[in-house]
């Protein structure tokens, strides 16, 4: 089922096109990934999910209903360019931020508190923001997002500024949050993260979108039939039993086995490569490469950005 | 709770939780307090060095005409004395010298010669006394010479000082008695206080909507709540901490004026009070009379024959008319630039018409009817220190209820604009803001 659905967005800003028809939909306990290059329109896309500000054509959904003001306490955002008050005390900081999410003082302090013992710094409560380091900094952010049990939780570039321990834990948590019923909407140019954590993508570009649907199914889409073989045999041997159907892209020899990564060009089926290869080499072990999410991203926007 | 009241409440007590808040508000009237018993005890121990000053008289119309007044003594010297002083009286016990030249009677000078800067006071003191010796002189002569007996007594007759007392009639005949010294106090006054509470708390607003922009926690609120309310709240909020402050200031301020008149003076202070009471109500005719004899009881009448509760209800209307004008722009400022200089630059523009009504605070106090007086205390950006200052004089009242209409009016226009700005700003960084950029930001649709 949808929890969040996105229709026919277009924001234009002075003379800048922002977003053109742009549409996507978010499965409820899922996580979603928006990605592109710098400038492509994910902020503002987020920001009009946030309410923050309206689009010019288009419509929101929340649950099947159109999103009204009133939904946001119901969206926890975690914003790319974030900070907290200077001066004030951080326990008592998180929870006005909780208060002004629709919390009574008593539950958020309450949810807040379970969050600190969970990230072992309740030492912190007392202190000011400008005592913290950027690191530390972030995870009172991030539970301040998460502070009112949001249904949908929106976090643009998580994980910028967190060394790997704390993108390990903040991972781990958002994964605990979608499996605990949240859904997540999440930007980011961290493709690994996308690899791990996404269940769906969408990408835009220059603020139109370009692909959208399960992570695997797009990386499937952007194979292009290149094959790593692992064999024992000769080399000139197994590439000329090739012949031009193939393209070598590059090859090593050594005592133990040879290895090879070769581009099927217009080929049928695996079978049919394994087929010629078997007369010729004793195979160890035989895979297709997957693009990464990385050489997915770039190939999908430099072809955009041809057309 | 709603979140406007969630957000007033933490603007509200951000500040008055803040150690400066409670320093400086509490320090103020004791400031003030010190500065009046500063000056009080100056003005009683005025004055006590001992200065002996040699007088040379070669006119010997003086001899023992001065007399020793208070710490100042005379001692008079002959010629060859008064020779060789004159070129030692550094080394001297002198602290003047003062010669009278023989021709005094026709050539009106004499000298005081000193090594020191001579106080005002000292060398007024010794014009004087050869002013009315030699007017006394003269004038003995003409009555003797004029043969009439009691001329003495009659010329001392036609002396004369006339006292000017002011009254104003208002539209029911009543006579109460006013006085301009008066209201030229209350008038600046007024006008001042509302000049620095707009200022200051309007800028305190703006740095808020700065600090917040600049740390870039704002984008968070506004997924929280929409920028009016945001908007909304901490203007409100800002303005009870200027409430709190000032309601801190009149209690406290009561109590050590009263601490202080009873310490100097206990009567006086018991007067004070006493007519205080009775000025409230209407005062009667044999009360006014004996008001007179008592001049700190008079100021009091007088205070109290200015229309308080309009002014109270002016002094009201006009802070939060003008604090909301001009705190809604300031922040709409604080909301479009993201660093200090900038800021400085556009606060100029905003604030100048507040600017300009303090300039022309004074020239208002002292002619409240007069053209500048009267377009200032109209015009909605200079109205309210301008008006503040006209009303201790009273003021018509189709004017002044222009003057409200157009500040309402106005005040709505600045938040409605302020309101648009405040929601482009927010979020803009990194971008060089000028008026006419701000202009443009108006006329976006949302």
């Amino acid at each position: 089922m949808e929890l969040f659905e996105a229709r026919n967005v277009d924001k234009v800003f002075a003379a800048t096109q922002a977003l053109t028809d742009v549409s996507i939909s978010v499965k409820e306990q899922s996580i979603f990934g928006l990605l592109g290059p710098n400038g492509a329109g994910k902020t503002t896309l987020i920001r009009i999910i946030n309410q923050i500000t309206a689009p010019d054509r288009g419509e929101i959904f929340l649950n099947g209903k159109k999103m009204t003001r009133a939904d946001i306490s119901q969206i926890g955002y975690l914003p790319e360019e974030r900070g907290l008050y200077k001066k004030m005390k951080i326990g008592e900081q998180a929870i006005y931020l909780g208060q002004l999410k629709g919390l009574s003082r008593q539950e958020a302090s309450k949810n807040l508190k379970q969050w600190f013992e969970k990230f072992e710094i309740m030492a912190w409560w007392n202190k000011n923001i400008e005592e913290l380091s950027k690191g530390m900094q972030q995870k009172i952010q991030f539970i301040t997002t998460v502070v009112h049990k949001p249904k949908l939780l929106i976090f643009d570039e998580p994980f910028s500024g967190f060394d790997p321990i704390n993108t390990n834990l903040i991972k781990q948590e958002i994964l605990q949050l979608r499996n605990d019923g949240a859904t997540v909407i999440f930007s980011t140019h961290n493709m690994e993260s996308v690899e791990e954590l996404c269940d769906n993508i969408a990408l835009i570009n220059k603020s139109v979108k370009i692909e959208d649907g399960p992570t695997d199914e797009i990386r499937e889409k952007y194979k292009s039939n290149i094959y790593e073989i692992r064999y024992q045999g000769d080399f000139d041997n197994v590439a000329s039993s090739l012949g031009n159907q193939f393209k070598i892209i590059n090859h090593s020899e050594s005592e133990k086995e040879n290895r090879l990564k070769v581009q099927y060009l217009n080929g049928n089926s695996n079978n049919e490569l394994l087929q010629t290869l078997i007369p010729v080499s004793e195979i160890r072990s035989f895979e297709e490469i997957i693009p990464s999410m990385n050489d997915v991203f770039i190939k999908a926007v430099e072809e955009s950005n041809k057309q | 709770m709603n979140k406007t009241l969630l957000i007033l409440k933490q603007e509200y007590l951000k500040r008055v939780k803040k150690k400066s808040f409670i320093i400086l508000t509490l320090l103020v009237p004791f400031l003030f307090a010190g500065m009046f018993a500063l000056i009080i005890f100056l003005s009683m121990n005025n004055d006590k060095k001992e200065r002996t000053i040699a007088v040379f008289d070669e006119s010997t119309l003086f001899l023992g005409e001065f007399e020793d007044a208070g710490y100042t003594k005379y001692h008079f010297l002959p010629k060859e004395e008064y020779q060789d002083l004159k070129g030692n009286l550094k080394n001297s016990e002198f602290y003047a010298l003062l010669y009278i030249p023989g021709n005094i009677y026709s050539a009106n000078t004499a000298q005081l010669i000193s090594e020191k800067q001579v106080p005002m006071e000292l060398s007024e003191e010794i014009e004087r006394k050869l002013s009315r010796f030699i007017e006394n002189d003269k004038r003995q002569k003409v009555v003797a010479e004029s043969g009439i007996p009691d001329l003495e007594e009659q010329l001392s007759n036609t002396k004369t000082r006339i006292q000017l007392n002011t009254l104003k009639i208002s539209d029911s005949g009543e006579a109460t008695k006013s006085s301009s010294v008066v209201a030229f106090i209350a008038s600046y006054a007024m006008g001042f206080i509302i000049y620095f509470f707009v200022f200051m708390y309007g800028a305190m607003v703006m740095r808020s909507v700065m600090e917040e922009k600049k740390s870039r926690i704002i984008e968070v609120i506004i997924s929280s709540v929409k920028p009016s309310q945001l908007m909304a709240g901490k203007i409100i909020g800002t303005a009870l901490v200027g409430l709190t402050q000032v309601a801190i200031w009149i209690v406290l301020g009561v109590v050590v004026l009263i601490g202080v008149q009873a310490f100097f003076t206990p009567e006086s202070a018991q007067q004070m009070s006493q007519s205080l009471m009775e000025t409230q109500s209407q005062m009667n005719p044999a009360m006014a009379q004996a008001a007179d004899q008592n001049k700190v009881m008079e100021v009091m009448q007088m205070i109290g024959n200015l229309n308080l509760p309009l002014i109270l209800f002016a002094f009201v209307f006009y802070f939060l008319g003008g604090y909301l004008l001009y705190s809604s722009l300031l922040g709409a400022v604080g909301a479009a630039v993201d660093n200090d200089e900038d800021s400085q630059q556009m606060v100029l523009p905003v604030t100048f018409p507040l600017i300009l009504s303090i300039m022309l605070l004074f020239p208002i106090a002292r002619n409240p009817e007069g053209p500048v007086a009267f377009w200032a205390s109209i015009i909605p950006f200079t109205s309210p220190v301008a008006m503040l200052a006209r009303v201790p004089y009273g003021i018509p009242t189709w004017e002044l209820l222009l003057s409200m209409f157009l500040l309402v009016l106005t005040t709505i226009g600045a938040i409605y604009a302020a309101a648009k700005i405040y929601r482009v700003g927010l979020l803009m960084y990194g971008k060089k803001v000028n008026i006419k950029e701000l202009f443009k930001w108006l006329m976006y649709k949302n």
